[in-house]
């Protein structure tokens, strides 16, 4: 992937209503205060294998670069440990901003495409909108035949394993009262 | 004789059993009753979230409002479950908007949360419901032979620090030295294992768990212990691959801290879902 940080910038590459949208999601209220100190990345144990350190992300969303942040695979890296979060010294919600871009890029259809991060999220909104519980085997077999059907032949061990110790549920979990689970969900308008 | 709610979460019925098991067992032993939550939901861990907000909270809130229908509080294994369900609150305590969505939602369902509800996760009650001197009175089986690296993982902690510092815990320490085991220092206790990511991105998730383990088996743990179901996964399922990979043997019993309790109150194996565990090497007991 390349790397934003070295490309000249235009104005057609600015999105200037950008900044405020990911600050008026929950969480992002904080992001004017942000001194570019770094904090975020060096607590971040996922940052050496993303395109776009914390620090970058933020600093390109303060810029109104739409493009570049909706694109990175950073926020799909975030494993949620909110180490960040909790170390930021400007108070920053580091971790709910990551959910904010990634909610933007799926709106837009800027996500990586052929990341599997997207997929699993997607898969798992719609067993849980569905039925109301996941079950985590289904998940990860309709994961692997969207993005890598090859490797369920390398499944196996693992499985056989799970099953064997009666830790993996081929069953569908779910709620008994869906109509109640699905009146409510569908009452609720995001915004 | 203390009664709770109890919300097992979807991988506490499947990749957790063992975890369900021995907490009942362990919460049995001390005159815990838990409940188990009628008609739970699934409370959207992170996936959810990254789709839908308002709806993330609403799913979550019809937990609540069920929950707190029982007048009892709840209680959450699964550090997602359980960050989460807390989240949840703080959204509808914190923003008006979202609030007043989520009442209009469970409205629809029939359903109402005041907010009043306590949601707690079971370290925190067996560390300071629990009297430490009940749970030393019940150790018949001293771990004098577990040295244990504690961790605490990240969304138990994090990054409410509810009830325990959220970067240096100290509350599994505390409950494994009462058990009599050996805590060693272990610097990692906080430092996320990748979650879901063991899923989805492979090699990441397997260098993380490779790094959490080396580091326990260099300060001398022979045992991991775990507040998590995935942490519990992650460190436990994929130790050939790690070894293979890294030339690096990296084998160590990972094990749920209810279970290392269960033992030390001399509960019997199978009760503690101790044969689920896929690595079960000295010092746990053999299960075969």
């Amino acid at each position: 992937m390349r790397n934003a940080t070295t490309h000249c910038r235009y104005a057609e590459d600015v999105n200037p209503a950008f900044p405020a949208e990911i600050m008026a999601k929950l969480g992002g209220e904080a992001l004017r205060d942000c001194i570019q100190c770094g904090t975020c990345s060096g607590a971040c144990p996922m940052s050496v294998h993303m395109d776009l350190t914390p620090r970058q992300l933020i600093a390109l969303t303060r810029s109104g670069l739409e493009r570049d942040v909706l694109q990175s695979a950073t926020p799909w890296l975030c494993a949620s440990c909110y180490e960040c979060q909790v170390r930021c010294p400007r108070g920053i919600k580091v971790t709910d901003v990551m959910y904010a871009i990634k909610r933007r890029a799926i709106e837009k259809g800027l996500y990586p495409k052929r990341f599997p991060i997207p997929v699993l999220a997607r898969s798992f909104h719609d067993m849980v909108a569905r039925h109301g519980r996941n079950s985590e085997s289904r998940l990860v077999i309709q994961l692997a035949l969207k993005t890598n059907p090859l490797g369920l032949l390398r499944m196996p061990p693992l499985g056989i394993r799970l099953l064997r110790t009666g830790r993996m549920v081929l069953g569908q979990e779910r709620v008994k009262n869906r109509e109640q689970l699905k009146a409510m969900l569908d009452a609720v308008e995001e915004s | 004789m203390t009664t709770y709610t109890y919300y097992p979460g979807c991988s506490l019925t499947g990749l957790g059993k063992p975890y369900d098991e021995s907490l009942r067992a362990v919460f049995g032993h001390l005159e815990l009753v838990l409940e188990e939550l009628e008609d739970w939901n699934c409370c959207g861990a992170t996936s959810y979230m990254s789709l839908r907000q308002q709806k993330a909270v609403a799913l979550a809130a019809r937990n609540l409002a069920l929950a707190e229908q029982t007048g009892r509080e709840l209680v959450a294994p699964c550090a997602a479950c359980y960050l989460v369900l807390i989240k949840a609150q703080h959204a509808i305590a914190e923003y008006p908007h979202v609030a007043e969505k989520v009442r209009r939602g469970l409205t629809t369902a029939g359903l109402s949360y005041s907010g009043r509800l306590s949601v707690r996760h079971p370290l925190d009650i067996l560390v300071n419901d629990v009297d430490p001197a009940l749970i030393t009175a019940k150790v018949v089986r001293p771990l004098a032979d577990f040295r244990v690296a504690p961790y605490y993982g990240c969304q138990v902690i994090r990054p409410y620090g509810t009830f325990d510092d959220p970067l240096r815990p100290s509350s599994l320490d505390r409950l494994m030295r009462l058990l009599g085991a050996t805590v060693v220092d272990y610097p990692l206790k906080a430092r996320c294992c990748g979650g879901s990511l063991m899923g989805t991105m492979e090699d990441i998730g397997i260098r993380l768990n490779f790094l959490l383990l080396k580091e326990a088996k260099s300060r001398g743990a022979n045992v991991v212990t775990t507040v998590c179901p995935l942490c519990q996964f992650n460190l436990e399922a994929y130790q050939d691959k790690m070894t293979h990979t890294f030339k690096e043997d990296v084998h160590l019993s990972v094990a749920y801290f209810t279970q290392l309790m269960g033992i030390a109150f001399g509960l019997r194996p199978a009760a503690l879902g101790l044969h689920r565990n896929f690595v079960t090497a000295a010092p746990l007991p053999v299960t075969a």
